[in-house]
């Protein structure tokens, strides 16, 4: 059985707590690199990892890209969408089309 | 382009042969599994882009919920009313195979699905606005799971496929062309071989049928 965890800032992470996500405060990059090792040696299947942590820790989330679990997912924090999960889709299909062909070129 | 470093005799002609059909079969296949996984691809990706734009609206409005919760209850109250959690979501791992691509398969489960059981705590101490934040937060749920799913499957197809293109193209301008030179260089230097070989046969030929004559005259003249 797994389990979903996200990791946060205080603030944006409270409210995940309560519908059974479990939590992981976090305020900087390497502190969440350290939870983020952690979680994917127990059994957690999704991990929502706020934003902007997400950018700082870019390079440890794409090591588990090509696992099967977790599957490591950029969720906006409390101050807003900073855009990163959308391009990391748009990513996504440049880095498997070669072209990015969703998007139009203007975004 | 280079052609392979290798001496030019039969068996190596025999060996790249069947390499070279190998290679011709290889990528045939590689390419069809690559139109194959773009097709599921350009699909999934449209859904993740909509499914994800469709979720970041959905958790603005329930961070909006909470900080207006936040606002009218004392923030030790609000995190003491959501520190246990009576909810539970629980995944079941299954895979699912496109493409020989092990794609994960997310079975959700929740212990509470009741409307009324999903707040972790009584009514006394908290105000409406949390409640509906936790109602908003709730039924994103299946939204923010479905993503979740779909994202990864994403990344895990566009990382198959981005190999399998390179694979295709690897084959296609480097090692079919480097194989098919090859193989001419040692065609045309065994035909090289076989053309020296049989001047060199017809000389020596020549030379045998000339001695024959020669001693031939020979003993005509001892006989006379």
């Amino acid at each position: 059985m797994y389990k979903i965890g996200v990791i946060g800032d205080r603030e944006s992470i409270l409210g995940f707590k309560a519908v059974g996500f479990e939590v992981f405060q976090c305020a900087g990059g390497d502190e969440g690199k350290k939870i983020l090792k952690k979680m994917a040696k127990e059994d957690f299947a999704i991990i929502y990892v706020t934003e902007k942590l997400y950018v700082e820790m870019k390079k440890e989330i794409d090591e588990y890209t090509d696992l099967r679990v977790p599957a490591i997912i950029p969720v906006p924090n409390r101050e807003g969408t900073l855009g990163v999960g959308l391009s990391n889709v748009k990513q996504a299909v440049e880095r498997a089309v070669g072209a990015d062909i969703l998007f139009g070129g203007d975004r | 382009m280079e052609r392979l470093n290798v001496n030019p005799t039969r068996m190596m002609l025999t060996t790249l042969k069947k390499r070279l059909a190998t290679a011709l079969r290889g990528h045939k296949l590689m390419k069809d599994k690559r139109d194959e996984l773009m097709k599921g691809f350009l699909e999934l990706a449209r859904e993740n882009k909509n499914l994800r734009e469709e979720v970041e609206i959905r958790l603005k409005d329930v961070y909006d919920s909470f900080t207006m919760a936040g606002a009218i209850m004392r923030k030790e109250v609000m995190e003491e009313a959501l520190m246990l959690p009576k909810q539970r979501v629980e995944i079941q791992v299954k895979s699912k195979n496109i493409m020989s691509v092990d794609v994960p398969v997310f079975d959700f489960q929740m212990s509470s699905t009741g409307e009324e059981e999903i707040y972790p705590y009584g009514y006394a101490t908290t105000s409406g606005e949390l409640d509906e934040a936790i109602t908003d937060l709730s039924s994103t749920l299946p939204l923010l799971l479905e993503l979740a799913a779909k994202e990864k499957e994403a990344q895990m197809l566009a990382a198959e496929l981005e190999r399998t293109r390179r694979r295709v193209n690897a084959l296609e301008y480097v090692k079919i062309p480097q194989l098919q030179m090859t193989i001419k260089y040692i065609v045309m230097k065994l035909d090289e071989n076989e053309r020296g070989n049989q001047t060199r046969l017809m000389k020596v030929k020549d030379m045998i049928l000339k001695e024959a004559l020669e001693e031939k005259r020979q003993a005509d003249e001892a006989v006379m």
